[in-house]
């Protein structure tokens, strides 16, 4: 049963990794930043679950909260940061995020300590079900099951929804979308927007599965989650998710088998690596020039 | 000299070193690393061993230049393969490879790293005198190369690679070149403080440092020597002239980098060149 718990361990650190990275995929897939301050946003969502719910008594508040709070922020850093960088060189809004970036994990520093926060009531975390011999945590079933939903409610409103589909349109032909009338600026709203809600559920879950909230809690995500979008292709929200699942059962196991010689942050970039060297253009991404 | 501005001088000379050779890689070349702090900490770890084993500086420094090099083209094949964005990740890849890999090695001293590495001998402000020297010549190196054949090449690559192909020049070639010379002033860097600190541990190197240096590159204006050699020393003393917020330091570090580049995106390089368009105007 070894193999299979570890296969447990691998599924839900990808369900994990793909709810954080998908709205950096999404931001990519639009205005090709590369969108590292995504991190404070998710640890910005994680925050404020973690608040929320002791100070309401209320797991729900606390996520609604965080679905709240974090689009808007998300929405202000493209305004506020993004949008006057965007004829630039892409790295020039790049070392801009990265600023973001440690400036946020640092006022998160200031703002709630450097132990962070620890949820008051969260049964979740140590309630375990033994489902066919395996043990699992009734957060990873949750983390499992609101990826399942996310992605399928993102492949429904994409391609059953007028919204969705104008959205789709704008990241492939920007000027022939505009020209049949979609506000281009609208889109990137709504692709901050939703992103950054994304980011804020996979906090707030990363939180529980924890049960506490720490300001390094965004770092994985920083350059983790730029591997994942990389490997899925980049901008290619499938391709995401493929991405993620294969490197969390890439680190699960590889962990087990070469851990003496790297540590778990190498063995996902040594697989990131092999994969690019193999395919330049990630799983699912056509060949950029 | 108080050993502390002796300390923070030499610090400023590594780090010159190490902005102006990544500005050759992805300023003049256009080739986007987010690792140069492996290429460094690979000329570290080099020098460090070559000292402990046998004794030798300029033969360490030699040595931590070529471990750099090497490095540095088996990168730059990954180069040829993988563009752009691409290639920042899988440089950002390398770098995380390099340090997880040092950690988990017993003979390069694992978390520990390496300590009671000798030093060049020269004593502290000697030390210093000497960092400066080589710091100097990188810049002088790097002036001529933006001026000569290879740098027109290195610019055509960077500016657009079919196009400078069909003028004939070989971009894979060049870029090899760009990340052969680039990482090997970055390995020297990495003897340079090896001699300086002679302690060296894995964190030292991490992907941060690679992110800072970066920043560097772009906040001085990304391709201009002077620009960067001025962010360079800019961002090394910031941190210490901003020690009175003491506990607030990240946060007013990432407040100003976020600032600067709102405010000037072409960087330091591009504000003078357009206030010097404005006042020609006038």
């Amino acid at each position: 049963m070894y193999y299979v718990d570890l296969a447990v361990t691998g599924v839900t650190f990808g369900c994990m990794y793909a709810m954080m990275a998908v709205g950096l995929a999404l931001v990519y897939g639009l205005l090709r930043i590369l969108h590292i301050a995504h991190a404070a946003v998710f640890a910005l969502g994680a925050f404020v679950t973690v608040v929320v719910a002791n100070a309401t008594g209320s797991l729900a508040l606390g996520f609604l909260a965080a679905i709240v709070v974090a689009p808007l922020f998300g929405m202000a850093i493209y305004r506020l940061l993004y949008e006057p960088l965007l004829s630039y060189r892409p790295d020039v809004p790049m070392i801009a995020s990265v600023g973001l970036l440690v400036l946020m994990q640092d006022a998160f520093r200031i703002v709630f300590g450097e132990q962070g926060v620890t949820f008051h009531n969260n049964v979740y975390a140590f309630m375990t079900f033994n489902l066919f011999g395996v043990t699992v945590n009734a957060v990873q079933i949750a983390i499992v099951v609101a990826a399942a939903v996310v992605f399928t409610g993102l492949h429904l409103f994409t391609t059953r929804t007028r919204i969705g589909v104008a959205w789709r349109a704008t990241v492939s032909r920007p000027k022939i979308a505009a020209s049949f009338g979609v506000d281009p600026i609208k889109v990137r709203y709504l692709n901050f927007a939703l992103g950054s809600a994304l980011a804020a559920i996979a906090g707030g879950l990363v939180g529980l599965l924890n049960n506490f909230v720490d300001p390094s809690i965004g770092y994985v995500v920083s350059y983790k989650a730029l591997a994942i979008i990389v490997l899925g292709g980049l901008g290619s929200v499938r391709g995401t998710l493929i991405a993620s699942l294969v490197l969390g059962l890439v680190e699960s196991y590889g962990t087990i088998f070469i851990g003496q010689w790297l540590d778990r942050d190498a063995i996902a970039f040594l697989a990131l690596i092999a994969l690019l060297m193999i395919r330049p253009q990630g799983f699912t991404g056509t060949r950029t020039a | 000299m108080s050993a502390y501005e002796i300390s923070v001088i030499s610090v400023i000379g590594i780090n010159v070193i190490l902005a102006v050779s990544l500005n050759m890689i992805s300023g003049f070349c256009g080739q986007i690393s987010l690792g140069h702090g492996a290429f460094y900490g690979a000329g570290a770890y080099a020098a460090a061993l070559a000292m402990v084993n046998i004794g030798n500086p300029p033969l360490a420094l030699l040595f931590a230049a070529v471990v750099g090099s090497v490095t540095g083209i088996i990168v730059g094949f990954a180069s040829l393969r993988v563009r752009t964005d691409f290639l920042a990740v899988t440089t950002i890849g390398v770098n995380f490879l390099f340090t997880g890999f040092v950690r988990k090695q017993h003979w390069l001293g694992g978390e520990m790293g390496i300590s009671n590495i000798p030093g060049s001998g020269l004593g502290a402000s000697r030390n210093m005198i000497m960092i400066l020297l080589f710091a100097a010549a990188t810049v002088v190196f790097s002036l001529y190369i933006s001026r000569s054949w290879m740098g027109f090449s290195f610019r055509a690559v960077g500016e657009d690679e079919d196009a400078a192909a069909t003028l004939g020049i070989s971009a894979g070639a060049y870029k090899l070149a760009a990340f052969g010379i680039g990482t090997a002033l970055a390995g020297l860097a990495g003897g340079l403080y090896a001699f300086f600190t002679q302690f060296i541990v894995p964190d030292a190197f991490d992907f941060i440092l690679s992110v800072m240096l970066m920043a560097m590159v772009v906040i001085g204006g990304i391709g201009s020597t002077w620009g960067v050699v001025l962010a360079a020393i800019a961002l090394t003393l910031l941190p210490e002239a901003i020690r009175f917020v003491n506990d607030y330091r990240l946060l007013v570090f990432g407040g100003l980098l976020v600032l600067v580049i709102r405010l000037a995106p072409g960087g330091f390089a591009g504000a003078v060149g357009a206030l010097a368009r404005k006042v020609r105007k006038s």
